[in-house]
């Protein structure tokens, strides 16, 4: 630390500069921090709270939500309530406050389980195939590269809902309609392209000298890939896959378009959760709540990579 | 160890011929440096002898072995790279280790040979130590340790000197030419310092626009350059050329310059009226009042012991090199004199050397 007497540097922030950027980033955390508190807080209110205005800050905890996240319930009248034994577990005995009695599992987890499946699925073959083509358009003589190059990104170019109909045509004809398998080839199309243009920045900057020390040593050239460039590419494979995961994740409209039953992901499950009297709003939001951990877990292990990836390996150049 | 023999090599990249029918034999355990400014084929040249680039035409062989097109995988040879190349993702000790574990050598036999080229070089104490915390000296060492731990073949070497500040690479120099004394390891060395080749090689392969212009031990193309670009590139300042019009008979002694005859090592070759080259180093140029060619001192640069004379001639500017006691007056008018048995005659056109007595003292004829 400088001491105020001594003369401020000029590359360093004043103190008045700092806290005013300090401001700024505790006033956009804020903004951006809001509506997910505010899910996370719904998914804990009752659904009478949850609709109730003006909005409840203060509330009673209620588990609620997720009980109703994770089960179907039917109504019965009070005198079968009575005749059966005591509730089997919290959510039985939630249920029959409201005269209800739990009818089965709900189809969240099968839901989850796709997401897990097709999203993870579709981001290791997207980061897989994009290595493999990034490290061959950086170190070989591809003919028509750069064409190749554009034509990749030119997939980008346009929303890929645009070409939703010829899709939802082919899988229907070819039968990957309603699949994991198809889920995933979908997404890993959409994300190779981003892939392979993210990881050629950072292979590119991996000098070639590594491998041909390598295979001058004895090793052949896929060796000398998996031993020398895949180690000092894992920034951009960690960023590069963080990115494909997101957005596989995260994705609705096909997933709305092209699954209704056996591969459903969780986003076009969660919205639909029907409660009595319309959408039970505490379920949709434990729904939300939960479908943003693996994703958090995820971006919180690979941090420190995401970070260094993105200031040493895509912005440096 | 092995005999390297690099016959009529050709690369072209698209339309960019970069070597151009180079031919040289490296004998076992010699060191030859390959010479040349930049963008004159050196570094394609011996990357086709690792076998990183394929040449157009020519051959390669190692001991006698047609290598041409086999990997450099195959070829058990061990190349240091000019930024050394060292993986930063593992320390000294496994960059060092590496090369054997594609042998399928054991751990500890691994081991063994790693202390054993860390202990050569006088890195035992970085062993552990991560390769990016090294200074450039280091670094080196580390990345010659990758190359003597195999016992290769032969070693090629691409500038690995370049990266270092000037008071490293003098250390270098020494410690590079002791380790070829000791393992008499066949070593090919790219570089486009003069003074490295020239305290390094026994033999130097001069290179210019994809030519071997001369292929000669130090002494040899210091004092019987080849041609005139071998003359103009290699010496501290260059050698001065004097350009003039005759002919050259066999036998003949002397050459006319201007009004004068100039005596030259006898000449083995005749030439017909043509434009020629008398080429002379700075320090053959003698002052005498009665001297063949007369000029005014044009400035000095004084370089410790001896002094660099700059003297406008009616042939141009020559420089003299003359002991730093004598002094100077600029503007002065001085006689130059040549030491006779010491001057190169040059045909301009195709800038070759013409053949004199000078030629047959040298060991390389």
């Amino acid at each position: 630390m400088t001491s105020a007497t001594a003369a401020h540097s000029v590359v360093e922030p004043t103190a008045t500069t700092r806290r005013f950027a300090g401001s700024l980033v505790v006033l956009y955390a804020l903004i951006t921090m809001i509506p997910l508190a505010w899910i996370v807080l719904t998914a804990f209110k009752s659904p009478d709270d949850a609709i109730s205005y003006p909005p409840k800050v203060m509330f009673k905890p209620s588990l609620e939500g997720f009980c109703n996240l994770f089960t179907t319930r039917s109504r019965q009248t009070p005198e079968f309530i009575r005749s059966l034994g005591p509730p089997q577990g919290l959510c039985d005995s939630i249920a029959r406050d409201r005269n209800m009695v739990v009818a089965g599992p709900s189809n969240y987890v099968p839901r989850f389980i796709n997401s897990l499946i097709i999203a993870f699925g579709s981001t290791v073959l997207a980061v897989a195939l994009g290595t493999l083509s990034a490290y061959g358009f950086s170190r070989f003589r591809v003919p028509l590269k750069d064409d190749l190059l554009f034509f990749i990104l030119s997939t980008r170019m346009m929303p890929p809902i645009a070409v939703a109909i010829p899709i939802y045509l082919m899988y229907r004809t070819i039968g990957l309609s309603d699949t994991r398998l198809g889920m995933i080839l979908l997404y890993t199309s959409v994300n190779v392209s981003l892939a392979v243009w993210l990881l050629k920045g950072f292979i590119d900057e991996i000098p070639r000298e590594y491998e041909e020390a390598a295979m001058i040593d004895g090793y052949t050239r896929f060796q000398a890939f998996v031993k020398v460039v895949l180690p000092q590419a894992t920034t951009g494979i960690a960023a590069t896959a963080i990115f494909c995961l997101i957005f596989a994740w995260n994705e609705y409209a096909f997933a709305v378009l092209l699954t209704s039953g056996n591969a459903q992901t969780a986003p076009p499950f969660i919205p639909i959760i029907i409660g009595e009297g319309g959408q039970d709003w505490p379920a949709v939001a434990a729904g939300t709540t939960l479908f943003l951990v693996p994703i958090v877990v995820f971006t919180v292990l690979l941090r420190k990579h995401l970070l260094r990836g993105i200031t040493f390996g895509a912005v440096r150049k | 160890m092995a005999q390297i023999k690099v016959e009529a090599l050709d690369k072209s990249f698209g339309s960019f011929h970069a070597v151009k029918s180079a031919s040289f034999t490296v004998e076992d355990g010699q060191f030859l440096c390959l010479l040349g400014p930049s963008g004159c084929g050196k570094t394609t040249t011996l990357r086709m002898i690792a076998g990183l680039e394929l040449p157009t035409a020519g051959t390669i062989r190692l001991d006698g072995e047609d290598v041409t097109m086999n990997r450099a995988s195959a070829r058990d040879i061990a190349f240091v790279f000019q930024l050394f190349a060292l993986y930063p993702h593992m320390n000294v000790r496994r960059n060092i280790g590496f090369p054997l574990k594609c042998e399928g050598i054991g751990a500890a036999e691994r081991d063994r040979r790693v202390v054993e080229a860390a202990r050569i070089l006088r890195i035992s104490h970085l062993l552990d130590r991560s390769v990016s915390g090294l200074a450039g000296g280091d670094r080196q060492r580390v990345a010659l340790g990758r190359a003597i731990v195999r016992k290769p073949k032969c070693f090629l070497m691409d500038e690995p000197l370049g990266a270092l500040d000037t008071e490293m690479r003098e250390a270098m120099i020494h410690e590079l030419r002791a380790l070829h004394d000791r393992l008499g390891a066949t070593t090919v060395y790219v570089t486009h310092d003069q003074l490295e080749a020239m305290a390094m090689a026994d033999r130097i392969a001069v290179m210019n626009n994809g030519v071997v212009e001369q292929v000669a031990s130090p002494r040899d193309i210091y004092d019987r350059p080849a041609s005139l670009f071998v003359a103009d590139f290699i010496g501290s300042p260059p050698m001065n050329f004097l350009p003039f019009r005759g002919g050259l008979l066999t036998g003949a002694e002397a050459i006319r310059l201007g009004e004068r005859d100039v005596a030259i090592p006898a000449a083995r070759e005749a030439m017909t009226e043509s434009e020629l080259v008398l080429g002379v180093r700075p320090e053959h140029v003698r002052f005498s009042d009665r001297g063949m060619v007369r000029g005014e001192i044009y400035g000095t640069e004084y370089l410790g012991t001896t002094q660099i004379v700059t003297v406008t001639t009616h042939y141009g500017p020559l420089k003299a090199r003359s002991p730093s006691s004598n002094s100077f007056r600029i503007g002065e008018t001085i006689g130059l004199d040549f030491r006779p048995d010491t001057l190169s005659i040059f045909d301009k056109a195709s800038g070759r050397a013409i053949r004199t007595a000078l030629h047959e003292g040298g060991a390389h004829g």
